[in-house]
């Protein structure tokens, strides 16, 4: 497959171009956070609910909150219906994007506590971890969580023998590399680095550079989305 | 531009940077390097320290606070109370002004009433004792109470007072504003249900200022429009 043409993506990208994305902060009524993101071709909507007592009692921690992160893919958001529930992929996407999104959470705040986030990927064309994650954010600070900032993350890959930026679906599984990183923009903190396929050191920290590049528009747009939120209403 | 005009506060963000003295550090605040970020989402307001004014989020109780609890359960010796936060609170029966028996919690205060408590003690594992506040138990046996988020409170009560004052001065009923949010109403119908409106209005748009005026305003034609109906 040919990815690259006249320096040009299979979408009309340029490499270090991300795909169009929104944010919609307040989406569900009855989540004590939530958000709604489109990013490109995926479609996710996060809550949060918290902090709330702790159910089974026995997760409960004496001093601090406990943060639980739900990543769950809707049978029809693929084009091959999906077997529903949770499988050993969505598994290991919940535990990643927990422990992503965990270090910027001050949880000592609300002892004996929960925090339980839910992503749910109503439609998916590559990158639904990195999209969950800023939604998951974005849902986060929505509740009144405190945290130290805010997560952003972006996905990177190789195409072609080319570093791009946020792969969509054709590329993910036809490309030669595909890496979701997280981060704190301000501080530049790492707090998710996955990676598929092979990177030359090289190209690996080129891929980081793009990605901290990614994430900073990403962050952008998620405070912008928040800021919004009651800046809209002011017109009502 | 006229929109930012009428905020009187800048909307901040998790992360945000506010000041570069650590010193100016307030709540909703944390210190980093030496420079002051913001904790939570929310209003920054920056007089002589910088603070961050939450937008949303859960009630969470401190010594003092009066607030309107919801009776979930009457135990042996205590009283398991909702008070609208992520933990439950308790009041012992040895905190009710007289002496009384197991068997007499029931009917003093039952499962779903609603009462008027303070709050005695917070331990830091939030186990949090309530007491009658005042002395006497004020169980609510009449009106109406609702809910609002606890971040709205003062804007409900306002400078000094002076929302609530409107409300009763307008309307013939009796309020009682707790701080964890709930609001207890209590007069003719009508009245509550302009009332619970008006509460809900001033929830909605907390964050904007030239409150009150509008507050004014839609008390008077609201008023208007029952009294040409009759």
């Amino acid at each position: 497959m040919e990815f690259m043409k006249n320096g040009k993506r299979i979408d009309d990208r340029l490499p270090n171009e991300l795909r169009p994305i929104k944010f919609e902060v307040g989406a569900l009524e009855r989540a004590d956070g939530s958000c709604y993101v489109e990013h490109g071709g995926n479609k996710i909507m996060a809550a949060v609910y918290g902090p709330r007592a702790v159910h089974p009692r026995h997760l409960q921690q004496a001093n601090r909150a406990i943060i639980r992160y739900r990543y769950n893919m809707a049978s029809f958001s693929v084009e091959e219906r999906r077997r529903p529930g949770p499988d050993r992929r969505s598994v290991e996407i919940s535990k990643v994007s927990r422990q992503a999104i965990d270090p910027v959470i001050i949880k000592e705040f609300y002892p004996r506590s929960t925090i339980d986030i839910f992503v749910e990927i109503l439609q998916a064309d590559a990158g639904t971890r990195s999209a969950g994650i800023n939604a998951a954010s974005v849902a986060l600070a929505d509740a009144g969580v405190p945290m130290r900032g805010l997560i952003s993350s972006c996905a990177v890959g190789k195409v072609d023998d080319t570093v791009v930026l946020d792969l969509v679906k054709e590329e993910d599984n036809y490309g030669q590399a595909d890496m979701p990183v997280a981060m704190d923009v301000r501080t530049g903190e790492v707090t998710l680095l996955q990676m598929d396929g092979h990177l030359t050191l090289d190209e690996f920290e080129q891929a980081l550079e793009l990605s901290k590049i990614g994430c900073a528009s990403i962050a952008d747009m998620q405070r912008e989305a928040l800021i919004r939120k009651y800046r809209g209403k002011e017109d009502e | 531009m006229k929109k930012q005009e009428k905020l009187d506060k800048t909307i901040v963000v998790p992360g945000d940077l506010l000041s570069e003295d650590a010193t100016k550090a307030a709540e909703g605040t944390y210190v980093e390097n030496g420079k002051v970020y913001s904790l939570t989402y929310g209003l920054a307001d920056e007089r002589e320290k910088v603070r961050v004014i939450p937008l949303s989020g859960k009630y969470l109780p401190a010594i003092g606070d009066v607030v309107i609890g919801m009776v979930s359960d009457v135990s042996f010796s205590n009283w398991k109370v909702d008070i609208n936060s992520p933990y439950e609170a308790l009041m012992h029966i040895s905190e009710y002004p007289r002496r009384i028996e197991s068997s007499e919690m029931a009917k003093i205060m039952g499962v779903g009433d609603l009462a008027i408590f303070k709050v005695v003690d917070v331990d830091p594992s939030m186990k949090i004792e309530l007491a009658p506040r005042e002395g006497q138990l004020r169980v609510l046996r009449s009106g109406r109470v609702v809910e609002v988020s606890y971040t709205k409170v003062p804007r409900v009560i306002g400078r000094a007072g002076s929302m609530i004052s409107l409300l009763k001065s307008k309307l013939d009923v009796n309020i009682f504003v707790g701080k964890n949010g709930r609001i207890w109403i209590n007069g003719k119908a009508e009245d509550e249900d302009l009332a619970i409106k008006v509460i809900k209005r001033i929830e909605r748009e907390a964050h904007t200022s030239g409150l009150t005026d509008r507050i004014t305003k839609l008390l008077e034609e609201e008023k208007h429009g029952v009294h040409e109906k009759r």
